[in-house]
């Protein structure tokens, strides 16, 4: 098997790895988020958890991807690592990040989990998906276009 | 406190790790979800040969989720949310992901693990947010 077929067949295992664990750790149920963030009212601390549990296994496995470290050996299946390449904290990113946490406060779905629920057939998961997608869409339109308008 | 699991919910954030972990030192590609949807959406910018990983990714993640719903009789999906916010949230998550360049996969467990500053001022700022969201939803206009 050629590493281009090694490399779909990891995708497809990550893949199916993430969503059933968001599925384990309920993530994918809206009510579930909000009570997590529910302080004032019947919080549910279990999905301190399951970000602890991502992120403790992510702090050991991520090491060749910080910074400075990227120069060492690149990835098992060859290539090199695809990382971000922007440092800059501005507007874009923290504006960006408070209109999402506004989604994810409203509805309880963030953009993994209520692509994984898919799954579940629920109608409410595809329309939030359809809107989310639209959403996206229009930025990158936007973004198109202001960068284009820059150039000329 | 009476809805507390938290032995499953560790067991899936480590799967979830175990995935990103997979995903970036076999493929050397980050599992940003937001990203990985967002690049296969229009308009395409060219020369971006990397379509076939993102395709595969999301179904898996699909796949991975109804394998867990049927083996269990189904998972419990509770929107309280009516039509115009269900609406409303999933444009503005669409719109502040692409935005900020990421959501909880990509700037929480990816980028916080990557000690990139971007990722971990995102991180702060939507989790803050998102509680205060919750906050004004659940007890204030409630």
């Amino acid at each position: 098997m050629g590493k281009n077929a090694f490399r779909q067949l990891v995708a497809l295992g990550a893949g199916l790895l993430f969503g059933a664990g968001l599925a384990v750790s309920q993530v994918t149920n809206p009510q579930k988020v909000l009570d997590f963030f529910d302080f004032a009212g019947h919080w549910d601390p279990s999905l301190a958890l399951t970000f602890g549990g991502a992120l403790l296994v992510t702090f050991f496995a991520f090491r060749p991807a910080r910074s400075g470290r990227a120069s060492g050996k690149g990835p098992a299946l060859g290539g090199t690592y695809a990382l971000p390449t922007k440092s800059d904290i501005d507007g874009s990113l923290l504006g960006g990040a408070a209109l999402f946490g506004v989604g994810w406060g409203l509805v309880g779905l963030c953009v993994g989990p209520a692509v994984a629920a898919l799954a579940f057939g629920e109608p409410k998961i595809y329309i939030f998906v359809a809107a989310m997608l639209c959403g996206t869409v229009l930025t990158k339109f936007a973004q198109t276009k202001s960068i284009n308008r820059l150039k000329t | 406190m009476e809805n507390f699991t938290p032995i499953s919910s560790l067991i899936g954030g480590l799967m979830i790790g175990v995935s990103a972990a997979l995903l970036l030192r076999l493929n050397g590609r980050i599992a940003g979800i937001s990203g990985i949807l967002s690049s296969l959406l229009p308009p395409w910018e060219s020369g971006n040969g990397d379509t076939g990983w993102r395709l595969t990714f999301l179904g898996g993640l699909i796949l991975g989720a109804a394998g867990y719903g049927l083996t269990t009789g189904g998972a419990p999906v509770v929107i309280e949310a009516g039509l115009p916010v269900l609406i409303l949230g999933g444009l503005i998550t669409g719109i502040g992901t692409r935005l900020g360049g990421g959501c909880t996969s990509g700037h929480g467990v990816c980028g916080i693990a990557r000690f990139s500053g971007r990722s971990i001022a995102a991180t702060v700022i939507f989790f803050t947010v998102t509680a205060l969201t919750v906050f004004v939803t659940r007890h204030v206009l409630a």
